[in-house]
Formats: C-alpha cells, structure tokens, sequence
C-alpha cells in the first residue's frame, strides 16, 4: 500500500475537503490501485526529456521566433476594461449565495 | 418533409426557400425532445423563450429574402460545461445547480451568431469527469440505441440529443475523449479540433491544456459546416491559435487519393473487441479502395498514455476546481460556523465521488515529495507521446484507429471501478495530450446492432484532411 488512510487526510485537507469515514476508506483502495497502474510511467527513462506543460509551444504559429515572442499576438493594452467592460457590481453578486448588495457574505474570518 | 431528419444545410435552406420556418424547425425538435427525452435524459435544461426569439429573427430574415448565415434555424444542443448567458449552466454538478452565466461561451456565440438555435442544455458527467455520463449529479443518460447502455461520456447527452433527432447539431468538450467516445457509442460524428482552433472562452474548466470543443453531428459535412463557425483566434481565450481557418467544407471535395494512412499496431492489440476490430479493419479497406495508401506506423508509448493523462488532467483538474468555494457563485453549505468549515463542507457536499476522487488524485501527485515523481514525470512522457505523433506524421498524412476498444456498455457495468472506466478512453486520451485534432465517424455496427466508430488523427491545424477522409468514407460506405 502506498497510500495510507493518514495521507489520504492530510491530502484531503490540502484539498480543503473533509470526506467521510467511509469515503476516507474507499480513497485509499481507489487512490492505490490507480497509483499502482500510474506506476509503470517508471519503466520510461525520461532523464533527457523535456516537460511538457501545454501544447501551443509545439506548433508555435511562427517557428523562427523563440518563447514567449511567438505568442504576441496573445498580448493586449495593459488597460482598464481591455477587452470587455467588467461585469457591474449587482450582475456580479447574482449568483452570490450570500452577498449584501455590495460585498460577498462569508462566516467571520478573524477571531477575536 | 420530416422535419427532424435534415442535415444543416437542407434545413436551411428549407428556411431560406420558405418551405418551412425556423419556428416549425425548432418546434418540431422540441415535440421530439417532449416524446423521447423522458427516457433518454439527454437535456437538463431547456431554453424555449429564447430559441423561439431566435427563430423569429431567423424567420424575418428569410421573409425579407435576405441570405441566411450557415446555421440559419438549426436547431442545437449545448453541453452543459459551456456558459449561456441567462441560462442554468450546471457543469451536471449540485455545486452549479442554481448557476445562472452572465455571459456567453464564445464558441455559442459564434453559434448564434450564425443562426443556430438552442434549444437547450445537454446532461454530461460532473465536470465533463466520466466516460459513460452515469457521474451527472442529475440523472443519467440512456443510449438511444440501447436503453439499458451508456451513450458514452462525458459529452453523452449531446451525443444523444443528435442520435435521437432530438437536435440536428450539438457542441461537445472533449479532454480525454468526450467527444468522439461518445460519437462512437451512440452512432454519430464527432470532432475535437487541434487545442487552440476553437476559443475555450466561457467553457467551465476541467483541464485547461486539454479542453477542446467541437462538434457533434449526423453527418461529416455538419461537422465541418459546424467547425468553419466555431474556429478561429479569439483574444478572450490567449491559447487560441492565430491561425487563419481554412474553409473545411469546400476542402471535403479535394481527392483523397494518394493520402497515406498510417495504421499503428498499438490500437489493435489486447482489450480491443473482435467485432470493433473487424468493422474498423473492413472501414480501412474501404479507404484503400478509395486510393489511400495504407503505411504501418509506429506510436510506441502508447500503453503509457492513460497513466500519463490521468495525472496531468488530475492536477488541473485540482487546481480549477479550487474555485468552488461557496463564496461567489456555487453550492454554499448551510448552517457553518468558520470559513474553513464553510469551504469544506460546501465542496464535500456538493461534489460527486468521482469529482473528489480526482481531485485527490490531483492534489497527491502535486503535493511536495510527489510532485516529480508524478506531475513532472508525467509532463515529460506527454512530450514523448506527442514525438511519436510527430515522427509518424512525417511519414503520414492521418492514422486510422479505433475510436473506442469496445460498443457501448451496460449502465452500471463499470461504475464501480474507477480503473476500468479510465481503460475507455485508451485509444482516445493520445490526441488530447499531443493537442491533434481526432474525429470519430460511424463505421458499422455490433451483431447486437450498437454503433462502431472509426477514429481519423490528423496534423495539428489539419482538421481538413480528416474531415476529407472522414467524408469520403462515410460517402462510400
């Protein structure tokens, strides 16, 4: 077993999730057998492999320029509403579960 | 006339000739979804005020003789994963249940802008996370084909919704094969474009170096009618290519004679269902027929794709949904005392178990002490499977594989192993990781009558060809 019922919590809390007992328990057989499958990636000798973080800098639009000069295009104005108007205040805290006309409500942060 | 059996361009032009409206087009389709969706569950929302707004402006266009754009009155489905402004978006998650966008995807703009008409909302699995559409937080989907099968996952409803003649087109995400898995099991075409043809502006993220969207159709000519509206850069989303579009339809005409097809035997090894191979097999003989050249390829990290994907869309996939947190516009918890707890309580609450299952997943291979061994280790053989696409593509002008190793399969028959539902994407999850574009087109059928798909891998930006291809065989068959 690589994965044990205290990684399981701690990685949970990273993840700011509780989980119950038994949603802990099938986490460790679930996160163990893909692991265990995941694995095998080590019989690849990747030593002198670069990562590979996204695909766009493999077909760069125009492949004599170098790094980020190939996405210049993606570049805009440094500019209030640069490409679209931000969303006005009440459009904004539509959705809010609980919001007080101007700010997003939360239980208290601070303890005092 | 049946209204729910046209092809794009014959219902717009029906419009357009005044041989029936966009309205009746659109009605039509809804009194399909009345009779037939009960049982399928394809739509978790329907959008019948505004589709009928823009159907009457569709209707008044063609009243004053002027052209319609391409989609003029085709009715459309929408997967839920894609922003509507004004209209429930729920990503088939509790935590989006009352979500309401106050803005649209662009490629659903550019939908509209067309002349599409939504109808509504497809049902897929929780944050598009699923292969078989059983993670909805809703309720399943049914195959049209087959009640007691999946429709596949995780675009099943869109999927559904076209192979019911529910919709004449609908969009589609697709991060490890939730376009064309679908396409496959429910006997319809599906396409992810290249990454970066197609913005991903307003697509409720899974994976953001692997969420493409793109069409779901009845034909291949749909799909490209479909793809021309939906591609090109857009300063909204900084990864979309600034690459001119090509015209994908008037290519579908150019000759596939002489194209070199590449044949790898990684797709047709152990796991693969002798009926899908034999139809995929005879689909390739039939584009030998038509004067292609068939090349073995070899693509030889193939067997290390799954593991590979599942790490690196895990740990997007962690870190994207960090923002649900109950504060701005998701599922809140009631009755919590702390932030903490609220943030906690809110996710664990709304969340699936696969949803969490991934994102602990995500959350272990990036967390210190295992972030080389899993993340970077990941990140450096994505790079040696997209060098095998590469160096095969310097040899040929498209592969030919299987798009799924079997038919779709029983609801339940998987859902209770999460390693088993992974292994259907395995001819799939490649193209996500190399950002090449895949199609999958109908090829045959199970003695038990459920569809087969062949799967078509092009160059990046070469949509063209397999839509070429996709269209000739399809033509032929």
């Amino acid at each position: 077993m690589k994965v044990t019922e205290k990684d399981v919590a701690y990685v949970a809390d990273l993840a700011n999730l509780e989980l119950t007992g038994a949603e802990r328990s099938g986490m460790v057989r679930d996160l163990n057998s893909i692991l265990g499958y995941i694995d095998r990636l080590n019989e690849l000798d990747t030593s002198n492999v670069a990562p590979m973080a996204q695909v766009s800098d493999r077909y760069g639009v125009d492949q004599s320029k170098r790094g980020s000069e190939r996405f210049e295009y993606a570049y805009r104005e440094d500019v209030v509403e640069g490409l679209r108007k931000s969303l006005p205040q009440e459009t904004a805290l539509e959705n809010a579960p609980d919001a007080d006309g101007t700010f997003f409500r939360v239980p208290k942060v601070i303890e005092r | 006339m049946d209204l729910t059996q046209l092809t794009i361009d014959a219902a717009r032009s029906a419009v357009q000739e005044r041989k029936t409206t966009a309205l009746a087009l659109a009605e039509a389709h809804y009194a399909r979804i009345q009779k037939e969706d009960g049982e399928i569950g394809a739509f978790l929302t329907l959008c019948k005020e505004r589709a009928l707004e823009q159907a009457d402006r569709i209707d008044r266009t063609a009243a004053e003789g002027k052209p319609l754009p391409a989609l003029g009155g085709v009715p459309v489905a929408i997967k839920d994963v894609m922003s509507t402004r004004g209209v429930r978006t729920t990503a088939g998650s509790k935590s989006l249940e009352h979500y309401i966008p106050p803005y649209d995807c662009t490629a659903v703009a550019r939908m509209e802008a067309a002349g599409a008409v939504m109808l509504g909302k497809t049902n897929c699995d929780e944050f598009a996370m699923g292969s078989s559409n059983e993670n909805s937080a809703f309720h399943p989907v049914r195959n049209p084909r087959d009640l007691s099968r999946v429709p596949g996952g995780s675009s099943g409803g869109s999927a559904a919704a076209v192979a019911a003649d529910m919709v004449i087109a609908a969009l589609g995400s697709d991060t490890g094969g939730s376009i064309r898995q679908p396409a496959s099991f429910c006997g319809v075409v599906g396409l992810m474009p290249t990454y970066g043809r197609v913005s991903r502006y307003g697509l409720i993220a899974f994976a953001s170096s692997l969420d493409h969207i793109g069409p779901l159709t009845k034909t291949v000519k749909d799909a490209a009618i479909v793809l021309r509206t939906i591609a090109g850069r857009d300063p909204m989303d900084s990864t979309s290519a600034d690459v001119p579009v090509p015209d994908y339809v008037a290519d579908l005409e150019k000759p596939v004679r002489g194209l070199k097809l590449g044949m790898a035997k990684e797709y047709f090894g152990e796991g693969l269902d002798d009926e899908v191979r034999q139809a995929v097999e005879s689909a390739i003989d039939k584009l030998k027929t038509l004067g292609c050249e068939i090349v073995p390829v070899s693509l030889p990290h193939t067997p290390f794709a799954i593991p590979t994907y599942y790490i690196i869309a895990t740990a997007e996939a962690s870190s994207n949904l960090a923002r649900y947190d109950g504060v701005r516009y998701s599922y809140r918890a009631a009755g919590v005392k702390s932030l903490s707890e609220m943030y906690r309580r809110s996710r664990d609450e709304s969340f699936g178990a696969e949803v969490k299952r991934r994102i602990m997943l995500g959350t272990y291979a990036l967390s210190a002490g295992y972030y080389d061994a899993y993340y970077l280790k990941a990140q450096k053989v994505r790079t040696l499977l997209t060098r095998d696409f590469e160096e095969a593509f310097g040899k040929v002008d498209a592969i030919v594989t299987p798009t799924s190793p079997t038919a779709a399969f029983q609801l339940g028959e998987k859902s209770n192993d999460p390693l088993a539902m992974y292994l259907a994407d395995i001819y799939t999850v490649t193209a996500d990781l190399a950002g090449i574009p895949g199609i999958s087109v109908p090829c045959g059928e199970t003695r038990e009558k459920l569809p087969i798909g062949l799967q078509i891998l092009g160059k990046h930006f070469d949509e063209s060809t397999i839509l070429r291809l996709a269209h000739a065989y399809e033509q032929a068959a």
